[in-house]
């Protein structure tokens, strides 16, 4: 199963942020909409969210999905919830 | 029509036809949002993405504990949905098996341009160091999910193919991570080295 340079790279980098314990997927799903809206708020990370953050920066798929949550929070900000 | 988090909770789990109605466009206007400039994501799309969603919601309404706005809440979800099928969609037909072919591999060049010798030789000891301990050091159900997942190919569709679940996948991988991390340690190289090869 060879590995480009690249997914090595990406290999050594999900090994640095690795920790001994995460959030699963479905974990981070039921709090993810907490951690965005405090996010958008400007406001520091709380300690139940660090665990959220810590799972979007070894996660690529749930780190997409916030990417396009918290898209959708900024347009709805921007043009009202309803255009 | 604005609800408050126990509004929509009540009116949902009544099945109130007018809270159905506006879940529904509201998650399909986030979603259009959302997904904006995606390929496949067109109406049709969305118009199925925003209803399986609102089934979803429906279903885990239980699970919703007031901590962010409910819309918040129920667009989360619907992201999942929405890019759980662009995925499932995009790599229905690649197989596991190919993607992952057992063969032998020389520690691929690592080293950026122009990086020094001995940074050059660091950081291929490192990658021979990891290149073996995922050959030894991991079982052949974690070497596959996580070369797997080093090429893309979505959670979702490596359980499938597993036979597994997500969760179960994600803790599969969590352990060949954390496997390989203290392989890493034990052979001499600190966090450090991690994070500035990975910075690299």
């Amino acid at each position: 199963m060879p590995l480009s340079p690249t997914e090595l790279a990406k290999l050594l980098e999900l090994l640095a942020q690795t920790q001994n314990h995460e959030l699963n997927c479905e974990q981070c799903l039921a709090l993810v909409a907490e951690f965005a809206e405090s996010q958008l708020a400007g406001q520091s990370v709380a300690a139940n969210l660090q665990a959220v953050q810590q799972h979007l920066a070894v996660c690529g798929e749930c780190r997409e999905e916030y990417e396009a949550l918290r898209e959708a929070l900024i347009s709805m900000r921007e043009n009202g919830p309803d255009e | 029509m604005n609800r408050d988090n126990a509004t929509w909770r009540q009116q949902l789990a009544q099945h109130d036809a007018g809270a159905l109605a506006d879940l529904r466009a509201t998650l399909m206007r986030n979603l259009r949002r959302g997904l904006a400039g995606r390929p496949r994501a067109d109406d049709s799309f969305l118009e199925d993405c925003a209803q399986e969603s609102l089934l979803r919601v429906l279903d885990k309404l239980d699970q919703f504990h007031g901590r962010s706005q409910f819309t918040t809440w129920a667009t989360a979800l619907a992201m999942r949905v929405a890019f759980g099928e662009l995925r499932r969609s995009r790599w229905k037909d690649v197989s596991l098996s190919d993607l992952t072919a057992d063969d032998d591999q020389a520690a691929p060049d690592v080293a950026g341009d122009g990086a020094a010798p001995d940074v050059q030789l660091q950081q291929r000891d490192l990658a021979a160091a990891l290149l073996a301990s995922i050959q030894h050091d991991l079982t052949a159900r974690q070497r596959t999910a996580l070369v797997a997942e080093l090429k893309g190919m979505p959670q979702d569709e490596i359980a499938r193919q597993l036979g597994s679940t997500r969760n179960a996948l994600y803790k599969l991988t969590h352990d060949a991570r954390k496997k390989l991390r203290e392989r890493l340690e034990a052979a001499g190289f600190t966090a450090d080295d991690l994070v500035s090869d990975a910075g690299k």
